[in-house]
């Protein structure tokens, strides 16, 4: 299935008309070190939005590096984390987030998986409480045989030639 | 005439499968063993039809007969021979007719070895496995003939798109398939249990080898896969979290879970109606990936079928099978007897535990992987679900589930000792505390995450061996008894360690290639040295050259450590000239499990040209894990008890010995 993601690598460069970019290029490096670690942090949580799930850290597009550029231009004036994003957020949307922020559209989605655990685990303690009755003990409930079985095994001991008879 | 042939074969697949989906069930129903033994007959007829229409494609290709529209798209005379036959499942109606023939391939296989299978039980997944069919025949034969003809035919073909004419296109494609495929077996089992309404441990010990199978290629399929995208891509990433990828883990979770869910059956009769449901899911979750990424609904522009009535059908494939499956199984399974009890500490309980953990973790990848397809289909919002995310969800899931693993094959079934398995693992948390204190010291304390898990890595590896070695009693008795009972020990046992083991190494790969990966991004010209890692790279120098359907730009660079020469390595840029698309072919070297890896970007007028370089240490780790987890599978699949079948009920009471 990586063949899609590939593919759409491929569609993004085709809308150079040929010429390739790269993820990050030489040229777009900040000489502060500490800035251009914090730059590529946010852009790993930023979406090339011409791509398919391509944060614009990975992305070959035009469009990421233009984002690229102006992730780092807008730390070079000072702006914090948190302000860039929003910047971008307001220019291009929630869209452009690869991590959705929480709000009332995305409960679900963060909701579900803690719920899906919780929902398990409860569904498992009922039904382990259900089919182990308490009071009865687990010892008696485990290795006690049902009314069924024991007819079963009754009638498999009469069915068997005792040893004795056999040697 | 070629063509003509491969797309008759197949309307005849039709017919076959149509047989083979009614009249055993009439025979099931009537207990008339010639309708049912049909079945057998048909599945068989099926596969080499559909083999020989699938036979009929690879012609067409490795011949260039541009005549046909699938081949003209898709090849081009001068292509490389490996990349004409590959080419077949490169495209969209090529990789469907791919899948029906695994498919077919598969019920050809329970038909020839399900000689030990009840009749009617057999007559049941083989008719299930048949409905399948028929829904793919006719969707390929509406919607993607492969055969269509054209009337004037050009000369020459528009040829492979570049990047995926590679050795990966060979291998990752039919790898995957017969994972997500295979599961259909697993399914059609499930289904006529259900039908027929009697499940016992016996089904178990048959479903387990088809369920391993589908499961070892799966886990190939999908490592190969990021592998493949992590030499191509160019920039070193291996998994994306993208919604192709999610497509082919979701099943790949839910068919662990169904393999660990599978043992507590076969061994104790317990988690019957559980069994059925992750059965069904397992499936369920293959068709929804074939789904995503067959009917374009993901990117309408970029996915290969742009053509809304492929979605809308295998949509529909998708809810009838989906949606009929789970009625069946909300109706049928209360009719299931429930098996052996078992207490919470016990060997079953830890595997509830794992399947537990396992599907919530598939449940986040469903959730995040479909979340923004609803949200912009109820409200029109248009939001973005990417790796960040799944880190934070997905990640945590696998702290519990691993922390939790070497105690599982400890404990004893229907009641543990949770103390004395704590005890058996305590050399395996001491190599694991050692690892980390290591590390910790050597790393300086740099990062605090990476020592942890990958301390939980070492965790999961001793803990896999520490189960073998208490086991065969190594250090306990003499090493010659041990020896001789490590011989004696099942294989599925030595299969539990790899794989187990596996899934540590990977966890190892995974935190080194993310917490150290260090990167040179420059641009160089000729003479120029790059310095990464201890490494020292020379730019020696750049030249063309030219290939079969290609000519491309190589760089050469020295790699040098400490002064000492180590190799030569050639990153090169390839440009395809039939479609005018570049691809970059990424140079590696490999240094133990780590890599160095160099790949090319663009030339500037200044004669210098952007290069990435990245040291990626223990990076094959990543895909050593999934390799080993599939030979512990491969192990397990050998293991006497699988070969050997089903046990048979007795003929008659004489045959039962008192044992003396």
């Amino acid at each position: 299935m990586f063949v899609m993601r590939i593919l759409v690598c491929v569609f993004a460069i085709a809308a150079l008309a040929g010429t390739t970019a790269y993820a990050v290029q030489p040229d777009e490096i900040m000489s502060d070190t500490a800035k251009e670690a914090r730059a590529r942090d946010l852009s790993r949580e930023l979406r090339c939005m011409v791509c398919q799930n391509q944060s614009i850290d990975d992305s070959e597009a035009p469009l990421a590096r233009d984002l690229r550029l102006l992730v780092r231009e807008r730390i070079a004036a000072g702006d914090s984390d948190a302000q860039v994003i929003d910047f971008l957020v307001a220019r291009y949307g929630e869209f452009v987030l690869l991590k959705p922020r929480f709000n009332p559209h995305t409960w679900l989605l963060w909701f579900l998986p803690p719920l899906a655990l919780a929902g398990g685990g409860v569904a498992l303690w009922m039904h382990a409480r259900r089919r182990v009755k308490p009071g009865t003990g687990d010892d008696a409930s485990l290795f006690k045989l049902t009314a069924d079985e024991e007819a079963r095994l009754e009638r498999l001991i009469a069915a068997e030639p005792s040893p004795e008879q056999k040697t | 005439m070629i063509a003509e042939a491969g797309h008759y074969a197949l309307v005849l697949a039709l017919g076959l499968a149509l047989i083979q989906s009614t009249l055993p069930l009439l025979g099931a129903r009537w207990r008339d063993a010639a309708l049912m033994n049909v079945a057998r007959s048909a599945a068989i007829a099926q596969l080499m039809f559909v083999a020989a229409s699938f036979a009929a494609l690879v012609a067409l290709h490795v011949s260039s007969d541009f005549s046909v529209v699938n081949v003209f798209e898709n090849s081009h005379s001068m292509k490389p021979l490996i990349y004409k036959v590959t080419g077949v499942w490169g495209n969209h109606e090529g990789s469907m007719l791919l899948w029906v023939f695994i498919l077919a391939l598969f019920g050809g296989l329970v038909a020839i070895f399900g000689n030990n299978l009840p009749l009617s039980l057999r007559a049941h997944v083989l008719a299930v496995q048949a409905w399948i069919a028929s829904a793919f025949y006719l969707f390929i034969l509406i919607t993607s003939n492969p055969f269509l003809r054209m009337a004037n035919p050009p000369i020459e073909g528009r040829d492979l798109n570049p990047v995926l004419q590679d050795i990966g296109l060979a291998v990752h494609p039919p790898m995957l398939y017969l994972g997500y495929v295979g599961f259909s077996i697993s399914f059609s089992f499930a289904i006529a249990a259900l039908i027929e309404g009697r499940i016992d441990a016996a089904w178990a010990r048959w479903v387990r080898p088809w369920t391993l199978v589908a499961w070892i290629f799966l886990t190939l399929g999908i490592a190969m896969g990021s592998y493949w995208a992590y030499y191509e891509l160019g920039w070193g990433g291996w998994w994306f979290w993208d919604p192709v990828e999610n497509a082919s883990l979701m099943p790949w979770l839910a068919g662990t879970a169904l393999l660990h869910s599978l043992v507590v059956m076969e061994k104790r009769n317990a988690l019957k109606v559980w069994t059925i449901l992750l059965s069904i899911l397992a499936f369920s979750l293959s068709l929804l990936g074939t789904f995503l990424v067959r009917s374009g609904v993901l990117t309408s522009v970029h996915a290969f079928a742009s053509d809304p009535m492929r979605g809308v059908f295998i949509l529909l494939i998708l809810c009838i099978f989906i949606g009929g499956s789970l009625s069946l199984y909300v109706w049928r399974a209360s009719a299931l007897k429930q098996g052996g009890l078992f207490a919470p500490i016990s060997r079953e309980g830890a595997l509830v535990l794992n399947n537990l953990l396992l599907t919530t973790a598939c449940a986040t990848v469903f959730v995040g992987t479909l979340y923004p397809l609803a949200l912009e289909v109820i409200t029109g919002d248009k939001i973005s679900v990417g790796a960040p995310f799944f880190n934070l969800t997905f990640g945590p899931l696998f702290v519990p589930l691993l922390a939790a693993l070497p105690f599982g094959p400890l404990l004893a079934w229907k009641r543990g000792d949770l103390l004395g398995a704590a005890q058996r693992l305590t050399a395996a948390g001491v190599a694991a505390l050692i690892g980390l204190a290591v590390l910790w010291a050597w790393t300086g304390g740099g990062s605090t995450f990476a020592p942890l898990a990958i301390g939980l890595g070492l965790f999961v590896i001793a803990g896999a061996l520490s189960d073998v070695a208490e086991r065969i009693g190594l250090f306990r008795v003499p090493l010659v008894t041990a020896v001789r009972r490590a011989g004696g020990l099942p294989r599925s046992s030595w299969g539990t360690m790899f794989a187990h083991a596996g899934v540590g190494i990977a966890l190892i790969g995974i935190v080194c290639e993310t917490t150290w990966n260090s990167e040179f991004i420059r641009s160089m010209r000729p003479g120029d040295v790059a310095a990464i890692a201890g490494y020292e790279l020379k730019l020696d120098g750049l030249r063309q050259r030219q290939g079969p359907n290609f000519h491309e730009m190589v760089a050469q660079f020295t790699v040098t450590l400490d002064g000492e020469l180590l190799d030569k390595m050639t990153p090169s840029k390839r440009t395809f000239t039939t479609r005018e698309a570049t691809t970059t072919e990424a140079a590696l070297l490999t240094r133990g499990a780590s890599q160095l890896y160099i790949s090319l970007g663009d030339t500037s007028g200044d004669g210098t040209i952007a290069v990435r370089i990245y040291h990626k240490p223990l990076v094959l780790l990543i895909w050593f894990g999934p390799v080993l987890m599939a030979f512990g599978g491969l192990l397990s699949l050998s293991d006497r008890r699988l070969r050997v079948g089903a046990p048979k009920p007795a003929k008659s009471m004489r045959g039962l010995q008192a044992a003396e």
